[in-house]
């Protein structure tokens, strides 16, 4: 059996990031998608506050995850109402689509 | 554990006394609906000026520790959150004739003003990441919405997509690099952090991740390269009173945050610090002076101008002393003022019935009216620095920290930019002056009292700082001075 060590949990952690951030740029085809992504960030960055919080035997980093949490509902909550009044006016929520401001 | 009591929280009562207000007017709001608009409105632009009276009048040299540690208000917190609540006062005058025109009755717009204020007011004296963290997104969330918040618009509801994607990118970043810290430094208090990377034996290599990523996150929120491309496409998407918002503050804090961790939780690490500062610098100021020679809208001319400023403020930074924040200091300070001016003639000028929008529309400006026409000049001339404007001196002390911390190459590179980019000021400058108009439609001037205030204020302070800018860069000094150790 191997033991999980710190170790592992950062490696998860910057896994799961990356392709958090590989799901913002890559994407080409929905906005739904980018907001997913982003949460998918967050949650990689509360696993690596949890995993240190718990090495270093110190509760500060899983208040700060809490904290997280409930910014990051904010944040979705303003991110999809605001997708939501995009829709109204373009009528898509494709990447391509967001191209009016340019130059 | 002391007695609690008030003085322990006195040097926040700004941000006390906001938060009240803020409460206050939200019920005002809710209650009374839309028909409450002109209270709320004004009722912001009071609790602006008199938190700035009540920031006066707590404001203290000395460093004061409060709310456990989370918040240390010193000189030089007191100086950022004077700027602040100056530059919330300039751009919520700014958008008082912008409502009363296009017939915004939504309450939500100076509330939204006032709770990123609030957020940026936090930001400025955070002593704990958490304490960022949560100031920041305050602010950010804020700026999302007041992006979008022409809701029937493509252009603002795009501009606000786009500023959220990259601004939750953005704090996903600066989210990572303060686990890392957290995790390589065992704490999350700045003065915590330092000590330990002091005593460590060797730097940790996670921990300078953790500040690549954290710069990364911030440099986000100045606009500067390789983190700019939404300004273009936000300021020219959003409403143009929320543009002058974003031009003028959330850029401030941002910056004063880069400060506070340069010389706070990072004053080890500068070597590499400086490494990125020299980068996203030249990198900035060379962007924002090419890209902007191609534009055609006034508003991304304005946003890409703002990148290159910023990359001249960040030059300030390369000398980590008292002199080197200072000349900073004094560069945001006169940044704002001339922005809060550009802007205030932008907004009070139409042409067939609608604002401005190409930077050709300004053909033929100075017959019609030429007092705005040379105001605009006059700020331009200050923009691209050259002197006796105030834009000159803040240019020259930012050249003159990053020579003097034997950065001549550099310096050479801002000046050069520096000289590109005046093309794009004297451009419209000779569009105004010398310029026939493009078309017999004649400018209908709208400037209305409030505009008039925030122009009249900031030409004179453009003008008037040749007369002192010595005694303004001393005050910027002993600000500086209070971030680093005797």
């Amino acid at each position: 059996m191997i033991e999980i060590t710190l170790f592992h949990y950062l490696v998860l952690a910057a896994i799961l990031f990356t392709i958090g951030i590989f799901g913002i740029f890559i994407n080409r085809k929905n906005v739904i998608v980018i907001l997913m992504s982003i949460e998918l960030m967050l949650l990689a960055v509360n696993i690596n506050f949890v995993a240190f919080s718990s090495f270093l035997q110190d509760l500060a980093g899983q208040v700060f995850t809490m904290f997280i949490l409930t910014v990051a509902a904010a944040e979705a909550a303003i991110g999809l109402a605001i997708l939501v009044t995009f829709f109204r006016n373009k009528g898509s929520i494709a990447v391509e689509d967001i191209s009016t401001l340019k130059g | 554990m002391t007695d609690w009591n008030l003085s322990l929280i006195s040097p926040i009562m700004p941000e006390i006394f906001l938060s009240a207000m803020a409460l206050l007017l939200v019920m005002v709001g809710a209650l009374k609906g839309d028909k409450s608009m002109g209270f709320v409105t004004y009722g912001v632009i009071a609790s602006f000026v008199l938190a700035g009276g009540i920031l006066y009048s707590v404001s203290d040299t000395r460093p004061f520790d409060t709310l456990n540690g989370m918040l240390v208000v010193n000189g030089f917190s007191n100086v950022m959150r004077g700027l602040i609540l100056t530059g919330m006062v300039f751009s919520s005058l700014l958008s008082l004739n912008w409502l009363r025109q296009n017939n915004f009755m939504k309450f939500e717009f100076p509330l939204l003003y006032l709770f990123s204020a609030i957020g940026l007011l936090f930001m400025v004296s955070s002593n704990h990441f958490l304490a960022l963290y949560v100031a920041l997104e305050l602010s950010s969330l804020s700026l999302y919405v007041l992006a979008a918040i022409k809701r029937d618009h493509l252009d603002s509801t795009e501009a606000g997509l786009k500023y959220f994607i990259l601004g939750a990118l953005s704090s996903g970043l600066l989210l990572f690099g303060i686990s890392l810290i957290y995790g390589y430094t065992g704490s999350l208090n700045f003065s915590e952090v330092n000590a330990a990377l002091v005593s460590a034996q060797m730097l940790p290599v996670g921990a300078i991740i953790g500040m690549v990523f954290i710069l990364a996150g911030l440099v986000f929120k100045i606009s500067a390269v390789p983190f700019h491309m939404w300004t273009p496409d936000v300021y020219q998407g959003a409403p143009t009173p929320v543009t002058a918002f974003f031009a003028i503050v959330p850029k401030i804090a941002a910056f004063a945050l880069i400060i506070r961790l340069m010389t706070g939780p990072f004053a080890i690490l500068n070597d590499q610090f400086i490494q990125i500062i020299i980068f996203v610098s030249v990198a900035s100021m060379v962007v924002g002076a090419f890209a902007g020679l191609l534009q055609s809208n006034f508003k991304r001319l304005l946003a890409y101008s703002s990148i290159a400023n910023m990359g001249f403020a960040l030059l300030g930074l390369l000398y980590n002393v008292p002199e080197g924040v200072g000349s900073v200091i004094l560069y945001l300070a006169i940044y704002m003022v001339m922005t809060a001016g550009v802007f205030g003639i932008l907004m009070s000028i139409q042409r067939r019935g609608v604002a401005l929008e190409k930077i050709e529309d300004f053909a033929g400006f100075a017959q019609y009216s030429p007092l705005l026409a040379y105001s605009l000049a006059v700020l331009l001339f200050s923009m691209s620095g050259i002197p006796p404007m105030a834009g000159f001196f803040a240019k020259f002390f930012v050249f003159q920290a990053a020579v003097g911390a034997g950065y001549f190459n550099v310096a050479v590179v801002g000046v050069l930019a520096s000289v590109v980019a005046a093309y794009y000021y004297l451009r419209v400058i000779k569009l105004m002056i010398f310029d026939k108009p493009n078309s017999d439609m004649a400018f209908t001037p709208m400037c209305q009292f409030s505009q008039l205030i925030v122009i009249v204020a900031s030409v004179a302070a453009v003008i008037l700082f040749t007369f002192m800018p010595n005694q303004v860069m001393h005050q910027a000094l002993e600000a500086a001075q209070s971030l680093f150790p005797q």
